[in-house]
């Protein structure tokens, strides 16, 4: 079986992303979402053709899967070892992300028809879309880690251009500067990383830095900076990278704020996929990690375990819903690093791998939904805050029933798939870590909390009064809500165990209860608290957050960590770093220039004369000059 | 020969048609003229054997192929471009003259540069340089015009009595005047030195490098807007290929001579040409010091004296053949739809005609040599070719004269786009043939720089020492 035509996966969304961007001003919006959204559904039914002929065909070869390279092109050479390529590589976790950001990008596709109905720049939106799609697919294909890194920045582009889509709002011009530079700095740490790499290894090719041959990292674990080896030093760096675009803390506080951008894109980039592109990056390179440094590995595991509960605590105190689903992602997000962290190499010992990757998968189907499920809201209600909403659920009957049941699967009730997901995480710490197991077990708690405070708050509660009578969203909308939620509540039956281990052979696992049911009561309890709390109106959380004081105001203002940035950069950067740049480059730099630039101007004045334009001065300095440099060259070379 | 064969039918041909045309069917001359000049363009791209004639006076390789197809599609561009001039009534009469002078001044660049002896060489030069003054004095009633054809054949005449001075001390001690025959015999010793010295300021006057560059601002300016630009793309290109050939092919032993030489000559081009260029607001005198300056940089690669330094001039040149004609072909479309010729004329350009502007935005990039048009690589790879020989403050100074150039080429750029005026020219619909040439100058811009297989087939051809 040739995997051949894995390319229109690739070209078809950037064949969109030209059409829409070059001419698509001049075609009525409706035929822009459909041309986007019929491209998307082709390389959707690609992709799950794809995942059908590798998982289930051809991709396992005597009780392993295969890495298989389709296409692979010299792009530039450096050496004759070290060269960019570009190309396409599946292997089981590539073609399980391509199922993941076609599903989401097509629904997103198919709900922005309604969504973004009457924007202004509807078209532009298409094109974007497809080239955020475009970018994502050639990140989780790609060969090597340069060109992972060129798409990588290219993902960052385009969550830029989608962030500040409403260029004309403030907000949304500032969140999407913040998300740009914030992942920007921190892939500058990726890009070292990846040259401290290859520098030693000589190679940007993953099946060769993922392979069996462990020799070329002899240099690099050989030579040491600061106590550590280089080895750790590049998968330090290479996982900020990571950790930038999976906004994990202290480099999560751009993706609160790139809520600004419109719905349908925090489903799919703030939710779905690019937000998992630091975990799907450490995963890909996760047998570096794993043997040459456990130290960043471990790093990884504590700063995904901070993350998730950090982000759970804050998400309990926000009021804007999309900010709630934000912070709900940072925290899931941090289970799977946390996941990736513990995990072991090969079988069993490789269940936290794909815990994360299991994760990933049926939180890509919730998240999504929980998201397109608020954008269903704000639609109805034009208000992104809770307290503006209530009593919603007679209005809004399809978007209320998938919204409760992408809150169950994020709580983890039993049979939905984030039960599955989230118990093989748990198990994974339990067999690793019993203080992160601990940490995850309480984010359990909370995340059912936060979850079902936003659920009541939405749909139960006091009705409020609104402008117009909310309705419920068209059927382009409903439709990927119920997909989704069908996503949501079967994805966990896929034997995943079977499709994705740490070293490619498949494994068993079965359901540890002794994890499950304890994990399973604390969401309930979660639950049932939300329940209490905001059911119907009730002073009682009003009179908890007052009694904790000021701790509250401190998780509100989300531990002033965007304040910290603030001071940083603008108090002690701005002004012992920048200002003395400033002025040397006025006064010294621009002084020099100006002065290049005055010599120029009067010489330039003064030999004015010699163009004189009498025809007989022109005669003689011709004259001049031949027997000049005559006598000139005569006299001195020989 | 065939190139040159071709010519001579086609001039012969116009001679007939204008005899046997009747007055009111001249206009069809320009028409068929520029068809069949197209036709004998593509013939030249047909293969062509290599080989000797008349005992060695001529010869021919891929290279000398090359180079006069290069001149063919500038000369093509040229005569688009002379469309609308040339349906003016005042010139009604003299239509195949121009066709005429043109043709035969564009043989004598192709004998030039096949040429095997010197006296092959200089009928080439003449034949190359007395039609144009015609050229230049077209527009006899114009003062300007005439002055223009005066100067050139004076200060040309001199030169070429300049240049037949030097040949005849290389006559007189190597008692040859083929290239074969003299190429063993040179020597550095003081009676060669100074021929080849009065030859090398023949050809500077030509290719007009400082200081015997002062004719070139006075006929630029004076010339008819077409003709101005036939003389600085094409004859200038013709005079830097015989002189490259020349050099690698006849002095090579004096290459300690000349590299110092033409080292002085290239700073010096450069550094007044630039300095002279920021003063002009008459277009054609701008792009008249723009392309002295440019000159300067032609010579770094010719001093590299390798395969790499024949390569990035003729690369350079072909590129310089699409970058100035398309800047050009503005400026004659404009001066013909309305007489201005200023700088300052352009302000709000933009506004009136953006496509135009266009163009000339990107021509004039390209002349400035910014990425990613195709005027970048040209310079890139001559700066290359210098570097390599070990000229690096040369090559230090000519980019610190290509970053003062960008201050003078973007001028026309800040009164088209930036600047505002009550009066700007008026929006005009350009002819058929001016667009075409247009297109195939910003085909060019684009193409050349970027597909490396034209890069890679020069360099095929290409010869060193």
């Amino acid at each position: 079986m040739s995997f051949q035509y894995t390319i229109l996966i690739l070209l078809i969304p950037l064949a969109c992303f030209l059409i829409n961007g070059l001419v698509g001003m001049k075609f009525k919006p409706l035929l822009s979402g459909i041309l986007g959204t019929a491209g998307l559904g082709i390389i959707w039914l690609l992709s799950l053709f794809t995942a059908y002929t590798y998982f289930f065909q051809v991709g396992q070869v005597n009780g392993e899967f295969q890495k298989i390279v389709v296409i692979n092109a010299e792009w530039l050479r450096f050496t004759d070892k070290l060269h960019i390529d570009m190309g396409i590589l599946l292997d089981p976790i590539s073609v399980m992300m391509l199922v993941v950001i076609t599903t989401v990008s097509f629904m997103v596709h198919l709900y922005s028809i309604g969504y973004m109905h009457g924007e202004r720049g509807f078209q532009r939106f298409y094109a974007f879309l497809a080239l955020f799609t475009f970018s994502m697919l050639g990140l989780v294909v790609a060969t090597n880690i340069f060109q992972m890194y060129v798409f990588w920045e290219l993902v960052g582009v385009s969550s830029f251009l989608l962030i500040g889509f409403y260029y004309d709002r403030p907000s949304a011009v500032a969140a999407s500067k913040k998300a740009f530079i914030v992942t920007r700095f921190a892939d500058l740490g990726f890009l070292i990383g990846i040259l401290v790499l290859s520098y030693f290894t000589g190679t940007f090719d993953f099946i060769a830095l993922t392979g069996s041959d462990q020799s070329i990292f002899a240099s690099g674990a050989a030579a040491s900076f600061m106590g550590l080896s280089a080895l750790t030093w590049a998968a330090l760096l290479i996982f900020m990278g990571g950790a930038g675009k999976s906004a994990m803390f202290p480099l999560h506080i751009w993706l609160p704020d790139a809520m600004e951008g419109p719905t349908p894109v925090s489903a799919l980039i703030h939710a779905a996929t690019m937000v998992v592109a630091g975990v799907f990056l450490v995963a890909r390179m996760f047998p570096v990690f794993f043997f040459q440094a456990p130290a960043a590995l471990e790093l990884v595991a504590y700063v995904g375990g901070f993350t998730s509960l950090f982000a759970a605590i804050i998400a309990c105190t926000q009021f804007d819903i999309k900010r709630v689903l934000a912070f709900s992602t940072l925290s899931q997000i941090g289970y799977m690093m946390l996941a990736l962290g513990v995990s072991g190499y090969g079988g069993h010992e490789g269940l936290g791998y794909m815990a994360a990757l299991f994760h990933l998968f049926t939180h890509a189907m919730f998240k999504a939904l929980l998201f397109l499920g608020a954008g269903s809201v704000i639609h109805a209600v034009h208000s992104n805050v809770m307290q503006e909403m209530g009593g919603l659920r007679k209005y809004l009957p399809v978007t209320h029933l998938t919204f409760l049941i992408a809150c169950l699967t994020i709580a983890g009730v039993p049979f939905l798939s984030g039960f599955f997901s989230k118990d093989e995480i748990l198990v994974a710490a339990w067999q690793s870590n019993k203080f992160l197991f601990a940490v995850e077990f309480l984010v359990a708690g909370i995340t059912a909390f936060y979850m079902f405070r936003l659920y009541f708050n939405i749909f139960w509660g006091k009705e409020k009064t609104y402008a117009h009578p909310p309705h419920e969203s068209p059927l382009t909308m409903t439709i990927p809500l119920v997909l989704l939620a069908l996503g949501s509540i079967f994805a966990g039956y896929l034997p995943f165990s079977e499709l994705i281990s740490s070293d490619y052979k498949p494994f068993e696992t079965t359901l540890h209860l002794s994890v499950a049911i304890p994990s399973v009561l604390i969401g309930l309890a979660g639950i049932g608290l939300a329940m209490l709390f905001y059911r119907r109106e009730s002073t009682l959380p009003d009179r908890i957050a007052a009694s904790l004081g000021s701790f509250y105001k401190v998780v509100l203002n989300k531990f002033y960590i965007d304040e910290l940035y603030l001071f940083v950069t603008r108090k002690i950067i701005f002004n012992y770093i920048s200002r003395p740049i400033a002025w040397f480059d006025r006064h010294i730099v621009d002084g020099t220039m100006n002065g290049i630039g005055w010599v120029t101007e009067t010489s330039s004045q003064k030999i004015k004369g010699l163009q004189s334009g009498r025809i007989s001065q022109y005669g003689f300095v011709f004259a001049i000059a031949a027997v000049g440099l005559a006598l000139v060259f005569i006299y001195f070379i020989n | 020969m065939r190139n040159e064969l071709i010519l001579a039918i086609l001039a012969l041909v116009i001679l007939a048609a204008e005899i046997f045309t009747t007055a009111g069917n001249k206009h069809k001359i320009i028409t068929w003229s520029a068809v069949l000049f197209a036709a004998a363009t593509v013939a030249g791209f047909l293969p062509h054997p290599e080989g000797e004639l008349f005992g060695g006076s001529y010869r021919t390789d891929q290279m000398t192929v090359v180079m006069k197809n290069i001149l063919n599609l500038g000369v093509l561009i040229v005569f688009l471009q002379s469309f609308d001039w040339l349906q003016r009534k005042e010139n009604h009469d003299k239509i195949s003259e121009y066709f005429l002078l043109v043709i035969t001044t564009l043989m004598g660049m192709d004998f030039m540069i096949s040429s095997g002896d010197f006296l092959m060489m200089y009928i080439g030069l003449e034949l190359a340089t007395i039609p144009i003054a015609a050229l230049a004095a077209f527009e006899r009633f114009s003062s300007k015009s005439a002055e223009a054809g005066i100067k050139l054949i004076l200060t040309s005449a001199l030169s070429s009595g300049v240049l037949l001075f030097g040949l005849s001390f290389i006559y007189g001690t190597t008692g040859s005047i083929y290239y074969a025959d003299i190429a063993p015999q040179v020597a550095v010793n003081p009676l060669q030195t100074l021929g080849f010295i009065f030859f090398t300021a023949g050809m500077a006057f030509k290719i007009s490098l400082v200081p015997f560059h002062l004719w070139t601002a006075d006929v630029y300016e004076g010339a008819p807007v077409n003709v101005t630009s036939y003389l600085s793309v094409i004859s200038k290109g013709a005079a830097s290929f015989t002189f490259l050939i020349i050099l690698y092919k006849v002095f090579g032993e004096l290459l300690a001579v000349w590299q110092p030489l033409l080292y002085t000559l290239a700073l010096a081009t450069m550094t007044i040409g630039n300095l002279f260029a920021m003063r002009q607001d008459n277009f054609k005198r701008f792009l008249a010091f723009s392309s002295i300056a440019q000159a300067g940089f032609i010579l770094l690669g010719i001093l590299q004296a390798g395969n790499l330094g024949s390569t990035s001039v003729v690369y350079f040149v072909l590129i310089y053949v699409f970058t100035n004609l398309a800047v050009f072909g503005v400026v004659s479309a404009v001066s013909h739809a309305t007489g201005k010729e200023n700088i300052s004329d352009y302000k709000s350009f933009y506004l009136t005609n953006p496509r135009l502007s266009l163009t000339m935005l990107m021509g004039l990039f390209s002349l400035a040599g910014i990425p990613p048009v195709a005027g970048f690589f040209g310079k890139f790879f001559l700066f290359t070719s210098a570097a390599s020989a070990g000229y690096y403050i040369l090559v230090f100074i000519a980019v610190l004269n290509a970053t003062i150039s960008l201050y003078y080429y973007l001028k026309p750029v800040r009164a088209m786009f930036i600047d505002k005026t009550d009066t700007p020219i008026a929006t005009f619909r350009t002819s058929l043939p001016t667009r075409i040439s247009l297109v195939m100058c910003l085909a060019g811009i684009f193409l050349v720089g970027f597909m490396s297989i034209i890069y890679e087939f020069i360099h095929a051809a290409s010869f060193g020492l």
